[in-house]
């Protein structure tokens, strides 16, 4: 039970980067969109507990809402909407599917080729940098909505215009002609 | 005691990245390839909050944040399209009357 206690965070990562890892082969390889999406949504949810590991807090529940709730309610909504059961069984895989899989393997067996070979220093557990505004420590959200709002103002600015631009842009393409 | 090393969560991001790449170039679904882009997307956020927390740097989280973001706008438009493929084909299959051959 200690070394369960000791080792928790280690265990955590482990149990939910291989659950990630699984429901994203669910995702490439399920034959029915509607599995495909659930899957989807069980690797953004293993995902958010790993941001958690990492001192990320806010992340973790921007994932959960964004992608947890607006992206996978979009995603089932055109499921259902295109009703997918009708349509005919076709191949799963298209002709790129051999060439896809030796890409994939080479871009792993290149970045395992260089990360076996890395190895960074041991990172400073809970950094203040996290949670601390003007030396106050206030928590994540208020530290990464200080950072948001005074070094990263015009981005922030700009990426409210590329939502709109995005919004009208998926209005008007969704639209009847 | 076992330790989670920044190399643990850089292996993790590449086998999803991986794994997104080969959704994206080899399933004929659309709504399979829309979706395994939002996973090459994860990825490269998990990697982000990976060396956010190795440097000790918030850039990292707000980057995250910007990608998230760009990931909604993509999945909007993304399926935005998908209903005019399907109203316009009745399919949703990529490589299926397709009139750019390459």
């Amino acid at each position: 039970m200690q070394a369960l206690v000791a080792n928790g965070p280690a265990l955590l990562f482990y149990v939910f980067a291989a659950l990630a890892l699984v429901s994203a082969l669910g995702v490439v390889t399920l034959r029915n969109p509607m599995y495909g999406a659930l899957c989807l949504l069980v690797t953004f949810l293993s995902v958010a507990v790993l941001f958690l590991l990492r001192d990320a807090e806010f992340v973790a529940i921007v994932q959960i809402f964004v992608y947890g709730g607006g992206i996978m309610v979009l995603f089932l909504f055109v499921i259902m909407l295109i009703n997918l059961h009708r349509l005919p069984e076709t191949r799963l895989f298209g002709r790129l599917a051999p060439i896809a899989a030796g890409v994939a393997l080479l871009l792993l067996g290149l970045y395992g080729w260089v990360f076996t070979r890395v190895h960074f220093p041991a990172a400073a557990a809970h950094p203040a940098v996290f949670t601390n505004v003007d030396g106050q420590a206030l928590g994540n959200p208020q530290a990464v909505a200080w950072s948001l709002y005074t070094q990263s103002l015009l981005p922030f600015e700009v990426a409210s215009l590329f939502l709109l631009v995005a919004m009208i842009g998926a209005v008007v393409l969704g639209r009847r002609q | 005691m076992l330790a989670v090393t920044t190399n643990h969560y850089l292996v993790l991001s590449f086998l999803l990245f991986a794994i997104g790449l080969f959704g994206i170039a080899a399933r004929r679904n659309m709504i399979t390839v829309l979706m395994s882009i939002e996973l090459v997307l994860n990825s490269v956020n998990i990697n982000l909050i990976a060396f956010s927390y190795q440097l000790s740097d918030l850039t990292g989280q707000i980057f995250a944040i910007f990608t998230i973001t760009v990931a909604a706008g993509e999945a909007a438009v993304g399926l935005g399209i998908l209903i005019a493929f399907f109203r316009l084909r009745e399919t949703t299959e990529l490589d299926r009357n397709m009139e750019l051959e390459g």
